[in-house]
């Protein structure tokens, strides 16, 4: 027995010479080679949510409108469009095709949005529907999913009406949520939609030509494309599917993929070989939550103003987070949030709160008082489980009991049981954060409004929601940002959270690879106007 | 003999029926769920979703429905890879773990054995240090330590040859197998190695060794016919246990190799709550276990003619 197993390893041995891997970029086929993080976890344009189905999705669908070289809102399968405070019109482009050959129609949107807000698909995403008239309702059961705002006028002209002024909305028609579906495509397969690359249709640059689960991917150039002569890409190959970073890490080392995240762990050693590290800002806010709710101690005003005048979130991105573009945090809006032409910041600076120690034990004083309390009960943070949270959680319990005395609990739960103590408001702390889903200020506006959802804590301010809904449906690009600015400096100002950092990315290239670009909006990594050199 | 079979068999099914119900009440019962998200949705989203995975129905009917259809073989969809069912995703991942799981079974087994007889053979000297030294690092050091310094190996092997001798991660051809299987292997040979080396021990010292030295039998022959064969029995004997374990517990190894097996999902699932996939890897591994456990249970009664005759005797 063990004779004949030895002899079967022998003869199999050479398989190992012969197996080739192929390179991570090919000049002469145009083609890239790149390991994904995760399957992606669905296909299905109108229920997806995540990083890695969006990236793929990017690259294989394409909406009214969709983002250009340089991140910006550009014509998609709309060629023109007109937007008023009431609703808006799209003329699609009539050589956009199908991956099988049809035309991509007006109707193909209709369908698809009322798909995405019928309760029967039950997606998450649904709410970025709701500007168009009567969504919620919908999304609630209590209207036929035909009453939806939208109409094909006639094939290649869609109109859409508004619930309320939307001045957003070009930006939300890119969202993956909003791209097209051909309803023939999508009934034939019922619940198996987009479950395999020949169950689903394609109308961006690529398709999906390949797709065996959790192992390999592949992206070929779509003919059909109306853009085709735009995208220099042939084949984008993801053979390698880990969420090990040093995994990844070995594979780009071993030239088997064109680019490759860093960690802490490996950056030290990309550094040491030379390679050309590159940084690029996620868009990504990550903040300290107070609970608001009755009986909870930071619930007092002065006890959260005593927090916030210690907090210095540079020391915490400098000496515990210690990764290369990260950002300190002093404001709702992170530094890649737009108002006008650059950085909303720039044109509404935050007011900062300087470290203060002597005025924090004077908040803290006069939050006892409030209280009634001699000495502060302990704190309860909840957390994360992974490193990394453990490490930041450890660092506010420091901070807190070294400067103002305050005993923090830290609570590290894994994913699903913090998220359902942070819905039943089972802390007094919680560590958040929020990636934007649109490119508009709203996106983090929104999110401590009375009626949102991720509001955890429970903040409730009526100068608040006021500002939010002026921000909401102003068509006054000046008002809106005036707006903006209200919401920045209540934030400040209240304390519903504390802002702490602007995450980052870094990450290893090939340098033949060009073009490439990171993007907060629409898919990252973004390669339709990618080439190798 | 059929009788034996066939209470072995029930009792296999009654132990499955078990796991399945523990798994689901201890499941349901931690908190969280599959459907929320680091995005918070609104309470007729979440409705919507409740009521698209049955979630909205009592506990004890869904445990009614999930009985149903498991006895129908069905799983259900997913609720993380949406639009997958968990029938699928078990079928095409479970080959791919087994591959794996299987060669480094026999990697194990080999190793184990060949290693083994060395120790014995030159017992207190140089190569049984050596290899007794290696054993504890393999017993010792977790296998995803032992799974990232193999893959530096490779990218520093490719690097010092020249060309892609070894991939470094991903799955489709053999070349892909050799270096995974061998490291989700290496605790079991180590293992193996040592049940191997007390085994051929104790067998050197036993009298129809000496019968055999006695009889003018060269060392090789005394070696080959008469330790060698004796002496693999408990090895044998826990290879049974071992298949199950081995083909099941890759996590680590599939996350590092980049390899699609199910041990990743059963891994992931747990630590998203996806419901259908818990149950469907759970019954699914509890039930392959319970069989090869049988299996091997039957298998000894033909090995072994004392077993049979002790079965017999009590029946």
């Amino acid at each position: 027995m063990a004779r004949q197993v030895l002899l079967w390893i022998l003869i199999c041995l050479p398989a190992v010479v012969v197996a080739q891997p192929s390179a991570a970029v090919d000049a002469q086929r145009q083609r890239v080679v790149l390991a994904l993080a995760t399957e992606p976890p669905s296909l299905d344009a109108m229920v997806a949510t995540d990083q890695i189905s969006s990236f793929v999705l990017s690259h294989v669908m394409e909406g009214l409108l969709q983002y250009g070289p340089s991140g910006e809102l550009t014509a998609g399968v709309a060629q023109r469009w007109e937007l008023r405070p009431d609703g808006a019109r799209f003329w699609l482009r009539r050589d956009a095709r199908w991956s099988d050959g049809k035309p991509v129609t007006a109707n193909d949107f209709v369908f698809a949005w009322r798909r995405a807000v019928n309760p029967e698909t039950a997606s998450q995403y649904a709410f970025i529907l709701y500007p168009i008239a009567n969504a919620e309702a919908i999304s609630r059961g209590e209207l036929p999913v035909a009453a939806l705002g939208v109409e094909a006028v006639n094939d290649y002209e869609l109109a859409v009406r508004f619930s309320a002024p939307c001045p957003y909305f070009l930006s939300l028609t890119a969202f993956m949520t909003y791209y097209p579906a051909r309803e023939d495509v999508v009934q034939r397969w019922g619940r198996a939609y987009a479950s395999d690359h020949d169950k689903m249709l394609y109308n961006g640059p690529y398709t999906l030509s390949r797709w065996v689960h959790s192992a390999h991917l592949t992206l070929s150039k779509n003919p059909r494309y109306w853009n085709r002569g735009a995208v220099a890409l042939s084949e984008i190959d993801m053979p390698y599917i880990t969420s090990d970073a040093g995994a990844q890490y070995n594979l780009f080392k071993d030239g088997r993929i064109a680019m490759a995240a860093l960690d802490t762990g490996t950056l030290g050693d990309a550094v040491e070989r030379g390679y050309e590290v590159q940084q690029f800002l996620t868009g990504s806010l990550f903040f300290l939550q107070f609970n608001f709710r009755e009986g909870r101690l930071t619930a007092n005003k002065a006890l959260r103003k005593a927090i916030q005048a210690v907090m210095d979130p540079a020391l915490l991105v400098y000496k515990v987070i210690g990764l290369p573009g990260v950002l300190p945090a002093y404001s709702l809006f992170p530094m890649t949030v737009r108002g006008g032409e650059g950085p909303l910041r720039d044109v509404h600076p935050e007011p900062r709160i300087r470290y203060d120690l002597r005025r924090a034990r004077q908040w803290l004083a006069q939050a006892q008082r409030e209280l009634g309390l001699e000495r502060m009960p302990p704190l309860v943070l909840l957390a994360g489980d992974s490193p990394r949270a453990a490490q930041e959680a450890e660092y506010f319990q420091y901070l807190l009991s070294k400067a103002l005395g305050l005993e923090v609990r830290i609570d590290a739960q894994t994913f699903k049981q913090r998220l359902e103590k942070m819905g039943r408001g089972d802390f007094d702390i919680v560590v958040g954060g929020w990636g934007p889903d649109f490119d508009d200020a709203l996106t983090f506006a929104d999110l401590f409004s009375s009626w949102n959802e991720n509001n955890r804590g429970r903040y409730r301010s009526d100068e608040y929601d006021h500002w939010v809904r002026i921000a909401q449906q102003s068509f006054e690009p000046a008002q809106r940002l005036r707006a903006f600015a209200e919401i920045q400096r209540l934030v400040v100002e209240d304390v519903p959270i504390l802002p702490t950092y602007e995450s980052a990315n870094i990450y290893v290239q090939h340098p033949r690879l060009q073009g490439m670009r990171r993007s907060i909006f629409g898919g990252d990594p973004n390669f339709r106007y990618a080439r190798v050199q | 003999m059929a009788a034996y079979i066939l209470r072995r068999l029930l009792s296999g099914a009654l132990t499955i029926w078990f796991i399945a119900t523990a798994t689901f009440f201890a499941m349901h019962a931690v908190p969280g769920d599959p459907l929320s998200n680091e995005k918070a949705v609104s309470p007729e989203i979440r409705a919507n979703l409740e009521r698209r995975y049955g979630l909205d129905q009592p506990l004890v009917r869904q445990y009614g429905i999930f009985l149903g259809n498991m006895l129908r073989g069905d799983f259900g969809i997913s609720f993380t890879q949406e639009n997958r069912r968990v029938n699928d995703i078990i079928r095409e991942h479970f080959p791919v773990s087994a591959t794996l799981g299987l060669v480094a079974l026999i990697m194990a087994a080999v190793g184990g054995v060949i290693g083994g007889s060395i120790t014995a053979y030159w017992r207190n000297r140089w190569p049984d240090h050596l290899l007794m030294l290696l054993v504890i690092a393999a017993i010792s050091v977790p296998s995803f330590v032992i799974a990232a310094l193999a893959q530096l190996g490779i990218v520093g092997l490719n690097r010092v040859v020249g060309l892609p001798l070894l991939p470094v991660g991903g799955w489709g051809t053999l070349s892909h197998l050799w270096v995974p299987a061998f490291v989700l292997g290496l605790g079991t040979m180590a293992y193996l190695l040592r049940l191997m080396r007390s085994s051929l021990l104790e067998i050197m010292e036993s009298d129809y060794v000496v019968t055999a030295r006695a009889k003018g039998l060269s060392p090789r022959q005394v070696f080959f016919r008469h330790q060698l064969r004796n002496a693999v029995l408990p090895v044998v004997t826990e290879l049974g246990p071992t298949i199950a374990a081995i083909t099941t517990g890759g996590f680590v190894v599939e996350l590092v190799f980049a390899i699609p097996g199910l041990g990743r999902f059963f891994v992931q699932a747990v630590q998203q709550l996806d419901y259908t996939v818990i149950m469907g890897t759970t019954v699914f591994y509890g039930a392959f276990l319970v069989l090869v456990v049988v299996a091997v249970d039957i298998l000894y009664g033909f090995i072994d003619p004392r077993i049979r005759l002790h079965k017999r005797a009590v029946s």
